[in-house]
């Protein structure tokens, strides 16, 4: 069995972390079918990071963060909704992705492969994660307000066009975070499930956040440990862990 | 032109949504510390009306708004979910944070509005319709508005807390200065506590003092029917 180093430690710490705080307003947001369906528009950046022997990790996260400006300009444009833009975007990016990626490139973008983590991919990635965190939290009195109502956040002052930019790039960001672990198919469910379990257990923002970030980040240590252990990809696991958490809070029931 | 004393000019305001031409070459001028009631039938563009105003509308003609104004916004019915984890002192310090506001002034809100400080602790969306009405208020009256904006502020408030709630507009307006537009369907509230009216309906609009503007004549062309409503006097209560 392999002990995990520091860095990969650090870094999927740190990606569950922002998971958890973009999952709490994506969930807010109705957003939570997005997740899922927005991590597929990374399937054709590694498609093609592979054919130009790139990073796969770079690939998708720059097809992440044009997909999030094709999703806001499209509904800016058409005003149609959030929901309806990713899903168009994503049918799309898998087709194109599942042309340009074959068999087993294919297999380990859909479900993650850790692999050996090189310097900078840590560096960057944990980066990465301290701009969504830093984001979220700056923001989340803007995003309280415009999730509650645009119009009232407009006339507080919010940029309700601009913060919604910023939100699905951080969005994007989060899922490029986690591909890595996760990969394009499961990636969604780190930011949708640990919000879920929260928004079942919060009355607040404050106890949603630390519900949200405290399982995201119980999934990922706890699955990948699992994982180590039945010697398989963690991937499957994390998102298993964190299902496990949701039904536990079935139980629970806020009066 | 806008001149000092008006809060706000509008001229030759049209607004489209989609195809329809909901307001069309619409005009009127609000005085600074006056109050503008808009009355007519639904769908005849009152929240639009508002909307348009704020700026979340495009529109053609020209809204002019006096110098640093800053507006408090209260919109038609929110839907919230219950499960919504959103406090109301989650809302209410957002507010505070966004508009740079003191903790002192949060609570002078909410004693204005007449919101018992227990019910912040609970999700906005199991509030009763009358408690979130007055906590969106409150929300408005943060940040020292110049202007407040209130579509039907009194819907799903019960019966004291409606003139509660009329008596604080009135008294933020002759007190504190400020302008206020809102939108009402209570004809007789509006001739009590409105300096203007601004009719909109059926492509007709009047504009004027309520004891001007609110003929039978004029109320019966614009909601397409008869309208009997009480006239309250100085003296009625």
């Amino acid at each position: 069995m392999n002990t995990p180093d520091v860095a990969s430690l650090a870094l999927s710490i740190g990606m569950s972390v922002a998971a958890g705080l973009v999952g709490s307003f994506a969930l807010m947001r109705r957003m939570s079918l997005a997740a899922d369906a927005m991590s597929h528009v990374a399937l054709p950046g590694i498609g093609i990071a592979l054919i130009l022997r790139l990073s796969p990790l770079a690939g998708a996260l720059a097809l992440l963060l044009v997909g999030a400006l094709l999703i806001w300009a499209i509904e800016r444009r058409t005003r149609i909704a959030t929901e309806t833009a990713i899903g168009v975007v994503f049918s799309v990016a898998l087709a194109i992705g599942s042309v340009l990626a074959s068999g087993e490139e294919l297999i380990d973008a859909l479900l993650g492969k850790p692999g050996t983590l090189v310097a900078w991919e840590a560096v960057l990635g944990v980066a990465a994660a301290a701009a969504v965190i830093v984001f979220v939290l700056r923001t989340r009195h803007a995003l309280i307000v415009s999730l509650v109502s645009p119009d009232i956040a407009m006339t507080s002052g919010v940029d309700v066009a601009r913060l919604d930019l910023y939100f699905l790039l951080a969005f994007a960001l989060t899922i490029g975070l986690g591909l890595r672990y996760l990969g394009v198919l499961l990636m969604g469910s780190l930011i949708i499930i640990p919000a879920a379990v929260a928004r079942r257990l919060s009355r607040n923002l404050n106890e949603m956040f630390t519900w949200s970030v405290a399982v995201a980040v119980l999934s990922t240590v706890t699955g990948t440990f699992a994982a180590m252990l039945a010697g398989r990809e963690s991937g499957p696991f994390i998102v298993m862990v964190a299902g496990g958490s949701f039904g536990l809070s079935l139980w629970y029931r806020r009066e | 032109m806008a001149t000092m004393d008006n809060a706000l000019d509008v001229a030759g305001l049209t607004v489209r949504l989609g195809t329809t031409e909901v307001i069309r070459d619409l005009s009127f001028t609000v005085p600074r510390a006056s109050s503008l009631a808009v009355i007519g039938p639904n769908g005849a563009g009152k929240t639009v009306l508002l909307r348009a105003l704020i700026g979340a509308l495009p529109y053609t003609g020209t809204i002019r708004w006096a110098p640093s104004t800053k507006i408090g916004y209260l919109p038609q019915k929110l839907d919230i979910e219950r499960d919504l984890p959103v406090s109301g002192r989650d809302l209410l310090r957002a507010k505070a944070a966004l508009s740079k506001t003191a903790d002192g002034d949060v609570q002078r809100a909410l004693a204005d509005v007449g919101l018992d400080g227990a019910l912040l602790a609970r999700p906005i969306g199991t509030l009763a319709g009358g408690q979130f009405q007055r906590l969106l208020i409150a929300f408005a009256l943060l940040g020292h508005p110049s202007v407040l904006l209130l579509d039907e502020p009194a819907a799903g408030v019960d019966a004291p807390g409606q003139t509660q709630l009329n008596e604080l507009v009135r008294r933020l307006q002759s007190s504190a200065g400020i302008t206020v537009v809102l939108v009402s369907h209570d004809l007789s509230v509006v001739y009590r506590y409105a300096d203007r009216v601004l009719c909109l309906g059926r492509g007709l609009v009047c504009f004027g003092t309520p004891q001007v503007a609110l003929t039978p004549e004029t109320l019966s062309d614009i909601y397409g029917t008869p309208v009997a409503f009480h006239r309250h006097d100085e003296h009625a209560h």
